[in-house]
């Protein structure tokens, strides 16, 4: 089996502060040659800093940051990756075919303009001006920049925060066709729905520090939880005081509950109740894993407010 | 091991071609600024210096030079002040570092436009000069008047950018008609510092905008008789400072 290709991007035993408020508390990451890497954490858990660290808008207080081998702040080294942040606005009065050219002007072999527009799905907005797009043809422009140079890194920034599920769809697709070009992705998202969707690696962050890091499967696996679905009149509260079940909630005939002992509560289910019936086991997902291992609940990724 | 193209000479300058065009292009369609900045100081001087001068040929050629700087420093000012307090604000500064934008494409693309717009309110005032207000200079005094203007920007660039580095994009525009207008006012650029009391004189050499409007007046025999390095050094001063102080805020 051959070795991977060695990481684009890495950081190592990174430390930074903003004055007495520790934000990354020694943090090893690397940030695969191919697919998806999501950078998951709640909110102040260190993901715009380590963002910021790997783009060169930030120093290091102590560590090292390389963005392929080389020093992210040199502008060579960052022809080499397509940025889109979530706390962006761009010019309102330029139109998207303007915004794309200027885009390009930074690279040195960008696609051609109206491969840009094809690839992030604007080819029907370039003659009209970004401040009166929506919200999700916005993302769309600001995803045609950050592909624009053909990077070989995306490094993408809540690309979905507040989009509605088809605008969050079509940057979905566009994100897939990236890779499916042999193109990296760094991704941070409140959603983990989109990381389940997208990701090949998540790592989560938590406190300044990694928590956990591996494919969604390892991630999952590693809390070893499991969830068990039954159609029974069992009661949820009375359900939820067993020992190993760590929750439990009805949705009408169905039981959904969490265990950390799978074999141990489903004999007693079975036993306590002959009729159960619909029996469903399987591995707990990163909405889970990522509540026990932050300790805070992820943002709720439905009903979404479409961005103004 | 890194085999990709470095940006080579022709690539940067691309970048910072099409960055000045579009910067041009994108304030030339915000009509809140690209109609007061080079409207305003042409209607002043119709009104100060050619309807209320009564057809006296000195005070037109007079106030051709002081509006002028009065001119430039409203597109210097602006240009850079606001639009780099709101290119903060909304974050697309940051996007611009992050992306491999050359170093210096921001400042340089800025600064072609303020020489652009200082232009045409050069030009349109002379313009307005030489036919309503009949007033009559040599082809050197003219080129004189331009060159000038256009090289007044470089200061009020830099007050505005460290202005703009301090303050959010709408509390930037009071602070900086707050410095705009009473500068020019203690300048002497709407009539002249003879017309006020002593002191606005006595105090008229701490002002930049005073400096630049002397190299004015100069070229027209109605400056206060400094020698002009003295003006080109203060000018010069305040350009670096202020630039200086204003890209240290933004490399933070």
């Amino acid at each position: 089996m051959k070795s991977p290709p060695a990481p684009l991007a890495r950081l190592r035993g990174v430390h930074k502060r903003y004055g007495e408020l520790p934000a990354l508390a020694g943090i090893d990451l690397d940030v695969p040659a191919v697919g998806v890497l999501a950078l998951l954490g709640p909110n102040g858990a260190g993901k715009s800093t380590a963002i910021a660290l790997l783009l060169g808008l930030l120093a290091p207080d102590a560590g090292e940051v390389t963005l392929f081998r080389a020093d992210p702040r040199r502008v060579a080294t960052r022809q080499r990756i397509g940025v889109m942040l979530q706390q962006a606005t761009l010019q309102a009065t330029l139109k998207v075919r303007e915004l794309i050219e200027l885009a390009r002007s930074y690279y040195p072999n960008p696609h051609p303009i109206e491969d840009c527009a094809r690839i992030a799905g604007v080819a029907d907005l370039m003659e009209r001006r970004y401040g009166r797009l929506s919200g999700g043809q916005q993302r769309r422009v600001q995803f045609a920049l950050a592909i624009c140079g053909r990077p070989a890194l995306l490094f993408l920034d809540e690309p979905t925060t507040g989009l509605d599920i088809d605008a969050r769809r079509a940057i979905w697709a566009a994100i897939r066709a990236h890779v499916a070009g042999g193109g990296a992705v760094l991704l941070t998202t409140h959603y983990l729905e989109e990381a389940e969707a997208l990701a090949d690696r998540v790592a989560v962050l938590g406190a300044g520090r990694i928590l956990a890091e591996g494919s969604v499967a390892q991630v999952c696996a590693r809390i070893g939880q499991r969830r068990i679905r039954c159609t029974s009149a069992i009661a949820a509260e009375r359900l939820a005081t067993w020992p190993g079940v760590t929750a439990a909630r009805r949705d009408g005939v169905r039981l959904e509950l969490l265990t950390d002992a799978t074999e141990v509560v489903l004999r007693r289910l079975l036993a306590e109740d002959p009729a159960l019936c619909d029996l469903e086991v399987e591995r707990a997902g990163l909405a889970e894993a990522f509540l026990q291992l932050t300790g805070s609940e992820p943002q709720p990724h439905h009903d979404l407010p479409e961005a103004a | 091991m890194d085999t990709t193209t470095h940006p080579g000479p022709a690539s940067a300058w691309r970048a910072y071609l099409t960055e000045a065009r579009f910067e041009s292009l994108r304030l030339w369609r915000t009509p809140a600024f690209s109609l007061p900045v080079l409207l305003f100081p042409a209607m002043f001087y119709v009104l100060f210096g050619v309807l209320l001068s009564r057809g006296s040929r000195d005070a037109a050629t007079f106030l051709l030079a002081t509006y002028g700087v009065f001119g430039v420093m409203g597109v210097a000012l602006f240009g850079f002040g606001v639009v780099v307090a709101e290119d903060r604000e909304q974050g697309l500064l940051t996007l611009k570092r992050a992306m491999p934008m050359p170093r210096g494409a921001y400042l340089f693309a800025k600064m072609a436009m303020a020489v652009l717009f200082a232009a045409i309110v050069s030009l349109l005032l002379m313009a307005l000069a030489a036919t309503l207000g009949g007033v009559a200079l040599a082809p050197w005094q003219w080129l004189g008047l331009f060159s000038v203007n256009v090289a007044g920007v470089l200061p009020f660039a830099a007050l505005g950018m460290w202005l703009g580095t301090h303050f959010s994009g709408a509390a930037s525009v009071g602070v900086i008609n707050m410095v705009y207008l009473p500068m020019a006012l203690l300048s002497g650029l709407w009539m002249p510092l003879s017309m006020l009391p002593g002191i606005f004189t006595t105090l008229a050499p701490l002002w930049p905008a005073w400096h630049l409007s002397q190299l004015s007046l100069k070229l027209i025999g109605a400056d206060a008789g400094m020698a002009p390095a003295l003006h080109i050094a203060v000018l010069a001063a305040v350009t670096a400072a202020f630039f200086f102080l204003a890209l240290r805020r933004l490399a933070r």
